[in-house]
């Protein structure tokens, strides 16, 4: 197989168009902003500014130009790092994003391995004796974590441990993992722990059917058959080739936390990537918001493509296809 | 697939369907109640001498700091987020049909754009998606159901792109093809029918989706604007309140929550009862 054939390539090659196309989306939406967009761009700051200044700034933003150069003088400007700039916070919106980004991934991690220490055990439970009282347990809890929202959970739970144990460590302001781990740790804890109970759900479903499924298949009773201890059947056989579904379904949440994650991120005032794009439409800066919209795309686009690829590497029916 | 009655039978013999029906049931009885104005409040009024009331039997949920019933609130804030998301998945199965109908059937160019988009609004976490178009629109409640309808529009594109592939080549479809009907007749008469338990199932898990969306938007202050009730912008309100007056959080999150498990218990039923293969594995 050459490279450009490569099934991996041709994914690739198909996220990059994908991409071009969350572009061309997001200039859409800047564009279709009512009003103009120096309003957009500075605000209620336009009122002080004479006709003459306005119009100079639309030339030097190139808005006199047709909406298609608009276009690829924007493109140009994002393959240099030029996202816009800030005006409030007095910072690009790269330098910005420098900031936030590693926030929001240290969330989803944290929230990742938390839903998996949570799903899978629990999935296998449930599957472990169909429609038992322990299937039913795993069920009701799969059921309680699609159905209540991260918003209801996370203020309901800031607001019990602050009033009850005087507890609020993202009272105090943001720390990082390096300026002072334990302080990031806790200020982590709450909004993981959240955002764990809502994503655990869909991981605990999909073991669970993965887990039934391949339980049913015919070399498991082999195996069974020839004597294989129950523990390394569990694990090794079933567990094993039950792995494609929950890696999938775990990429794909991952995915989801990088933006998915605003409504935490808000509650527990942790400035990640997602409370940076609700700030922007606060203050209605609208640069910042869509390009930070782009960042955030281009996380999940990349993310999604590496399950993809990963997927690929342990199933080997796909490597060989 | 199975026929209407006997899809409703198994629906109904499914312990999932059937609470998921009694739930949605009551909660839809709490819409008319709200719509209709046979409710005792008005859940825009303020009434500055009943102020933080716990819930009592004047005020079932007892009333917010601007001593507005809260049972009122909750009733009209359910129906509006009722509305929202069903115009909203209502928008996005008919856009996502027919755009899923028309890429898998027709193929080519058509199905190569169609694959485009859906891809390009694949890339965007749902909330963030719905956010930023929220945002760009001026708010009311049509134009939050439009943002909604556009996050879940791929989704009916790809389920119904996949099985219509299938279907295509499937012998029924050949044979009205060699008798030299059309193929808009064909697509409309002999593969859309074979579609729509798919349809329906997805439907009906979407509204679950599209009540929390719509609350989450609320919440962030990007919902339908005050002082129209919105269940999410009551937790929200509440938040400082959770002390003082735990029953403002409690009434609209509890409403709300029941709300969406009686949709997704509605949902799983629906599928068990539709789609014999997914039986019992969910």
């Amino acid at each position: 197989m050459s490279v450009l054939t490569h099934p991996i390539t041709r994914r690739v090659a198909s996220a990059f168009g994908t991409l071009l196309g969350v572009a061309v989306l997001v200039f859409i939406m800047l564009r279709a902003i009512p009003g103009d967009q120096i309003i957009a761009q500075f605000g209620i700051e336009t009122g002080d500014m004479t006709p003459a200044q306005i119009a100079a700034l639309r030339e030097y933003y190139g808005l006199d130009k047709s909406l298609f150069a608009q276009f690829f003088s924007w493109i140009g400007g994002l393959f240099q790092g030029n996202l816009g700039f800030s005006a409030r916070a007095h910072l690009s919106v790269s330098e910005l994003s420098a900031n936030s980004l590693p926030v929001t991934i240290e969330l989803a991690v944290l929230t990742i391995v938390l839903s998996l220490l949570i799903g899978v055990p629990l999935g296998m439970l449930s599957a472990s004796k169909r429609d038992s009282i322990r299937d039913g347990f795993g069920q009701l809890v799969g059921l309680a974590g699609l159905s209540i929202p991260s918003f209801l959970l996370g203020s309901a739970l800031l607001g019990w441990a602050s009033a009850k144990f005087s507890y609020n460590p993202n009272g105090k302001a943001f720390v990082t993992l390096l300026e002072n781990p334990w302080l990031n740790i806790q200020q982590m804890a709450m909004p993981a722990l959240v955002l764990a109970f809502g994503i655990a759900a869909p991981i605990m479903r999909t073991t669970r059917t993965a887990v039934l499924e391949v339980r049913s298949l015919d070399f498991v009773r082999t195996a069974k058959a020839k004597g294989v201890p129950p523990r390394r059947l569990q694990y090794r056989h079933v567990l094993g080739n039950a792995l494609v579904p929950i890696v999938t379904m775990t990429g794909l949440q991952f995915g989801y936390l990088l933006g998915g994650a605003i409504v935490v991120e808000q509650i527990f005032s942790l400035p990640g990537i997602g409370r940076q794009v609700l700030i922007g439409i606060e203050q209605k800066e609208y640069a910042v918001v869509q390009s930070t919209v782009l960042v955030i795309a281009l996380g999940f686009v990349l993310v999604n493509l590496l399950t993809d690829v990963v997927y690929r590497l342990i199933d080997p029916r796909v490597r060989a296809a | 697939m199975s026929t209407g009655r006997e899809s409703w039978r198994l629906l109904l013999k499914s312990k999932s369907g059937l609470i998921g029906l009694i739930i949605t049931g009551l909660i839809v009885a709490l819409i008319v109640a709200s719509v209709i104005g046979v409710l005792p409040y008005d859940p825009i009024t303020q009434h500055a001498a009943s102020r933080m009331q716990p819930p009592s039997a004047a005020h079932w949920f007892g009333t917010d700091r601007f001593g507005r019933d809260i049972f009122a609130r909750v009733a009209a804030g359910v129906a509006n987020s009722a509305l929202i998301a069903v115009v909203a998945v209502t928008f996005a199965t008919i856009v996502g049909t027919a755009a899923g109908l028309v890429g898998g059937f027709f193929r080519g160019a058509s199905d190569a754009a169609i694959s485009g988009v859906t891809n390009v609004l694949f890339a965007f976490p749902p909330l963030l998606l719905a956010l930023s178009l929220a945002s760009v629109f001026t708010r009311n409640w049509f134009t939050i159901a439009v943002a909604i309808a556009v996050v879940y529009i791929p989704i009916f594109i790809r389920v119904t792109r996949g099985p219509v592939l299938t279907l295509r080549e499937i012998d029924f479809v050949r044979a009205a093809r060699a008798t030299g009907q059309s193929r808009w007749r064909i697509m409309v008469a002999h593969v859309l029918p074979n579609i729509t338990s798919i349809i329906i199932v997805q439907v009906t898990l979407s509204l679950s989706w599209a009540v929390l969306t719509e609350a989450s938007l609320s919440f962030l202050g990007l919902g339908t604007p005050p002082p129209a009730p919105s269940l999410g912008s009551m937790v929200y309100e509440a938040r400082t309140l959770l002390t003082l007056a735990p029953w403002t959080m409690l009434a609209p999150g509890a409403v709300m929550v029941l709300f969406v498990v009686g949709l997704n218990l509605l949902g799983d039923g629906v599928r068990d009862a539709l789609d014999p293969q997914s039986r019992g594995r969910k």
